[in-house]
């Protein structure tokens, strides 16, 4: 399990809103080519902390960091560091589908990879239909590429962001609470895609369902009150937590 | 029971705010359609005393003022909207609001005389790029608001799926969420025209009107509020029936701008749906 090597890693990493800190100094490893799941009760800190692994955070005004985030050994905090660059590496979907409306189905997937370096025609529709494909949901569109991306369901457009967001090939994929808003069926198919998606990304998932975090991952990192309280393989962590914060809350007695 | 007097009342409060609109119609087509001829529109106004005769001079002078200033207005408009949606909490958005909220409601006359100060006075004679001056003014504000406000309704989720997706700040805004905003934008901004291309009150000291055709900017020019104005408060009986026609024809242009809007607006819908 930790023979892959280190994809991405935090040292003591704060993160502050203003004179509020939502994370304190969490140190944790993500091993490559697997799935991590961060749980925890709402206000924990969890989605705080997804958002600084792609600089994201830093786009709310007044939030800063301290500590270090090194993605393949490098800190991606550092003044070098483009933030533009670092998130066409490190991709993001969200709680709530988030296609462009006024783009086709087609441009939507395209959108990232017209950004950056030139791309030739032929080429992009060639990545269009490989990402839909490994999205699964390219039967489903095929004959409907021009069309408004609007026009999907709810668990259609979490895959259409899903292809769109693996098209520029990131390294890692955070997905935060991507199943929230779907139906059980939608929310099953993302979560068969995961144990697709993770031979080639490093995917790191915040999820409020315990379920879907003892389902999809590799390893835990249990949150609470913005301290990262535990962390360890997944079925250790269901069966025999070592914190008993992590034991009542993966037992249901409280979040 | 009381609910019925109540959809009564709301009735009749619907009737007392519509009634005005109608009668306004009703009187302009009424006293106006029967001159509204061809003639109308492609013929130069008649010596007084004889008959017939159009008002082309007006209805270019008017395209020619309010195109000059939504040329003007509409993009600088919408970059201050553009701005003060964006840095929402500085200093100069908060100062940058307040000043367009004050100059919507200054009333239009006052920036007459502003335009009339700074330019007509200045280059020592009247001309219809003052006049221009005067709208784009009144439209400033107008557009501002509306595209920071359609911004401000862009769903910040997908601002940050675009940065997401490594899109640097002026490319999401301007590819995402203007992109996004913009059918709302564009009506607002239609509306915005109507609004000016109705205005009597900056037009008389800056463009003054003319019996000519004119294409000179630098010049006087006739527009159709003024041409209402002139001749609805001239002694002869011909210039009246002129003021009518020529006022129906302004709620027309005014008309088939509003629908224009709408029409837009129906397209963005039309596609989310």
């Amino acid at each position: 399990m930790s023979d892959a090597p280190i994809r991405l890693r935090t040292e003591k990493l704060s993160a502050m809103y203003g004179k509020f800190s939502a994370i304190n100094a969490v140190s944790l490893e993500f091993p490559a080519n697997r799935v991590h799941a961060l749980i925890g009760p709402s206000g924990c800190g969890k989605s705080t902390f997804l958002r600084t692994l792609n600089r994201l955070h830093e786009m709310t005004p007044h939030a800063w960091i301290t500590g270090k985030v090194l993605l393949d050994g490098h800190d991606i905090y550092q003044r070098d560091v483009s933030p533009i660059q670092l998130r066409r590496r490190v991709g993001m979907v969200f709680q709530k589908p988030t296609p462009f409306p006024t783009m086709s189905i087609f441009d939507n997937v395209a959108s990232g990879l017209r950004i950056g370096r030139r791309v030739g025609k032929q080429e992009v529709a060639e990545i269009v239909e490989r990402s839909l494909q490994r999205a699964s949901l390219w039967d489903e569109v095929k004959d409907r590429l021009s069309t408004s991306a609007t026009g999907l369901s709810g668990g259609q457009q979490q895959r259409l962001c899903l292809a769109r967001t693996i098209a520029p090939e990131p390294e890692v994929i955070l997905l935060d609470e991507p199943t929230a808003s779907l139906d059980p069926q939608g929310t099953q198919r993302i979560e068969e895609l995961m144990f697709e998606l993770k031979e080639e990304f490093t995917i790191v998932i915040v999820t409020h369902n315990m379920q879907q975090a003892a389902r999809v991952s590799d390893t835990t990192s249990f949150f609470y009150l913005g301290n990262m309280v535990e962390h360890g393989p997944t079925p250790a962590m269901f069966t025999r937590p070592q914190d008993p914060q992590t034991e009542a809350y993966i037992t249901g007695r409280f979040g | 029971m009381v609910s019925r007097v109540m959809v009564g009342v709301m009735v009749a409060a619907v009737v007392v705010a519509v009634l005005p609109l109608i009668l306004i119609l009703g009187s302009l087509i009424v006293r106006g359609a029967s001159a509204l001829t061809l003639d109308f529109f492609t013929k130069l106004p008649a010596p007084v005393g004889q008959p017939g005769g159009g008002v082309r001079h007006a209805i270019v002078g008017t395209l020619m003022i309010v195109g000059t200033a939504a040329l003007a207005g509409v993009p600088f408009g919408i970059a201050a909207g553009v701005y003060c949606s964006e840095f929402k909490g500085s200093r100069l958005a908060t100062i940058t609001r307040f000043v367009a909220d004050v100059l919507n409601g200054t009333p239009s006359i006052v920036v007459g005389v502003f335009a009339w100060t700074s330019i007509v006075a200045t280059q020592k004679h009247f001309s219809a790029l003052a006049g221009s001056a005067a709208l784009a003014i009144l439209m400033l504000p107008m557009v501002m608001r509306t595209t920071e406000e359609l911004l401000n309704l862009v769903p910040i989720s997908l601002r940050e799926a675009a940065l997401a997706l490594g899109y640097s700040r002026w490319r999401t805004t301007l590819t995402i969420v203007l992109r996004t905003a913009l059918p709302g934008i564009v009506t607002g901004s239609l509306l915005a025209v109507a609004r000016i291309s109705g205005e009597t009150a900056p037009l008389l000291f800056t463009a003054l009107g003319s019996q000519y055709l004119s294409y000179n900017i630098d010049q006087p020019m006739a527009a159709l509020p003024l041409v209402v104005f002139t001749y609805a408060t001239g002694p002869f009986e011909e210039w009246h029936q002129l003021a009518w026609t020529a006022a129906l024809v302004l709620i027309i242009v005014v008309l088939v701008l509003s629908i224009i809007a709408r029409i837009v607006t129906r397209q963005r819908f039309g596609r989310n749906v």
